[in-house]
């Protein structure tokens, strides 16, 4: 997590599956301490939405929500792909970034992201699929994201992307932040109710029709 | 103290305000049935996924409705067990996290100890000690209560829970899903002479339950039967009384186990209308009182986590920041009310 406040930022940052809930407010409450603020004072809540692992874009979600409710404020919603393409911008100073998170059941969490005046654009769309049917780019992009580590061989031959030397695949809130603040000044924040998680996978089971159980009436 | 209450543990959202001093204030309840029903049964995931849609609205709309503002809540209570994980999840981090926002005390509730003490909801409550006779979708159990925290399992399930039994049953007999309310439907318009199964564990001494043996037998009938609706009815018909009648044995012989005369019923069977008749029969022959939370306060609510989360607070017992929840969590782990050192249930 990160803090913007009177223009300086400071962040906490731990790799910890199944330990964000109990770490959340902890280090909310260390990262406030230090800039000497009550949680009422926050005047906005940037939180990486998804896609990822359902849980934890859960966890941020509520979590997002909740402050922002009790806050009165409104709240930004970042791609995680967006977030992770942004760490590679200002960690390893690229300018075009294809993201592909490791989605478990052989497909990736696909997003190619670019530098513009307006801060970092999608190109074309999100989406979840098979590392086979990723976008066409071309060598001007570099990979980032867990999934190239599972299925770099796949996206490369057909993103045509470069795989280079990165140091962490996974988002940081620093970038959250720097998205979200961008979002927040170009009012782009949204009230607690409209902050929604992006899965991207939404067909999560079948119904019963599609089992072909048989119903009485 | 006015306290929000936030349930959200398996596939009802709901939310509700209760003030130590002035009751129920206002509480609203979004049911997912409708959502889960062409899948045949609650989906985790899409339960999880549906919580996180609708919990902030309701919120608003619970205090719209108590005339409150969001910022004038004393309290959080929030279902952090027993139930579906990723539920759980939902409700907890939004309202631990709504608590430490506003800088105001929150506690997570045991949801089998908030359906125990529902029946408090209503004007006329049950002082302790009382029986208290838990049937849910997961849950078959009989309590000596003897306070808050103070527990005693006097039975409990060896198998299938009652909810769950009438579940499965109406789901093999395709009265689709929920079962326990449609095959209670059905069961109005069937003979329960007609199929007459035996009532389990009843001439035996104890007051543990068993009911899949039960669920066979209905099952076994209705594959051995001429299968149209009429048959199905009279199977739902003697199947639901044999539960009934098997509820209300155990119970009567809990309180004069106990030599007590109060009896609570709660969690979703409790909404069975039998049952209740029975059972108020039950306690008419012994010279006791039967306590039942009215209808929408049987199955799962905000407005019970808000009432044991408040009873909880007000002894001085408050959850710290680390938000944890307990997936499985025997009421018998529960205890007496734990003061909170220091200020750690704060911020
Ligand atoms: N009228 C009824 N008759 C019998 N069972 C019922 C009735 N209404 C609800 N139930 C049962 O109650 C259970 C749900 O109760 P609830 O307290 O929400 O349980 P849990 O929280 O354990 O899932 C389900 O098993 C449902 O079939």
């Amino acid at each position: 997590m990160a803090l913007l406040s009177n223009g300086k930022t400071a962040s906490g940052y731990t790799v910890e599956p199944r330990m964000h809930a109990r770490k959340l407010l902890p280090m909310l409450d260390e990262l406030l301490a230090e800039a000497g603020l009550l949680p009422t004072q926050i005047d906005g809540v940037a939180f990486a939405r998804g896609p990822g692992a359902f849980t934890g874009v859960r966890i941020a979600t509520a979590a997002a929500q909740a402050i922002a409710l009790a806050a009165d404020i409104p709240v930004m919603p970042v791609s995680t792909l967006a977030a992770i393409a942004a760490r590679a911008m200002r960690e390893g100073g690229h300018e075009k970034v294809a993201v592909a998170i490791d989605a478990r059941m052989n497909e990736v969490y696909w997003g190619a992201y670019q530098q513009s005046a307006e801060g970092i654009q999608l190109l074309g769309e999100e989406r979840v699929c098979p590392a086979e049917q990723v976008a066409t780019l071309d060598s001007s992009w570099v990979a980032a994201g867990t999934g190239w580590a599972t299925y770099g061989e796949q996206l490369q031959a057909v993103s045509g992307a470069q795989l280079v030397e990165l140091t962490d695949p996974f988002p940081h809130a620093l970038d959250v932040l720097a998205i979200g603040t961008l979002m927040y000044a170009n009012g782009n924040g949204v009230s607690a109710e409209h902050a929604a998680p992006v899965y991207l996978r939404n067909n999560v089971a079948k119904t019963e029709a599609e089992r072909g159980v048989a119903r009485a009436r | 103290m006015k306290v929000l209450g936030i349930e959200t543990s398996c596939d009802e959202t709901g939310l509700a305000l209760y003030d130590t001093e002035q009751g129920l204030l206002a509480h609203v309840l979004h049911s997912q049935v409708a959502t889960h029903e062409s899948y045949g049964g609650v989906v985790p995931e899409i339960a999880s996924r549906d919580h996180i849609r609708k919990w902030v609205g309701l919120t608003r709309e619970c205090a719209a409705r108590a005339d409150m503002k969001i910022k004038h809540i004393d309290a959080v209570a929030y279902t952090a067990g027993p139930g579906l994980a990723g539920a759980l999840f939902s409700g907890a981090v939004a309202g631990r996290t709504l608590a430490w926002t506003l800088g105001i005390p929150a506690i997570g509730v045991h949801h089998m100890e908030a359906h125990l003490l529902a029946p408090m909801l209503e004007p006329e409550s049950p002082d302790f000690p009382f029986i208290c006779l838990l049937v849910s979708g997961g849950h078959t159990q009989l309590v000596r209560v003897d306070g808050l925290g103070q527990y005693l399992l006097l039975g409990d399930t060896l198998d299938d829970a009652a909810g769950e039994a009438f579940d499965k049953t109406a789901k093999m007999l395709g009265l689709g899903y929920p079962g326990g309310p449609r095959l209670a439907k059905a069961a109005e318009s069937g003979d329960a002479q007609k199929f007459v199964f035996a009532r389990p564990m009843t001439n035996r001494p104890g007051l543990d339950f068993s009911f899949s043996g039960l669920k066979t037998a209905a099952i076994t009938a209705f594959n051995s039967a001429h299968r149209d609706s009429a048959v199905i009815n009279d199977i739902a018909a003697g199947f639901q009384a044999s539960v009934v009648e098997t509820l209300c044995i155990k119970c009567r012989r809990a309180l004069q186990q106990e030599n007590l005369r109060n009896l609570v019923v709660a969690g979703g069977v409790a909404s069975n209308t039998r049952l209740r008749a029975a059972l108020q029969q039950t306690v008419d022959d012994v010279d006791g009182e039967l306590f039942c939370p009215r209808l929408e306060f049987c199955t799962d609510n905000g407005a019970m986590i808000a009432l044991a989360g408040a009873l909880r607070l007000q002894a001085g017992e408050s959850s710290n920041t680390e938000i944890v929840i307990r997936p499985r969590w025997p009421l018998s782990e529960m205890q007496p009310p734990q003061r909170a050192s220091g200020a750690s249930g704060m911020r």
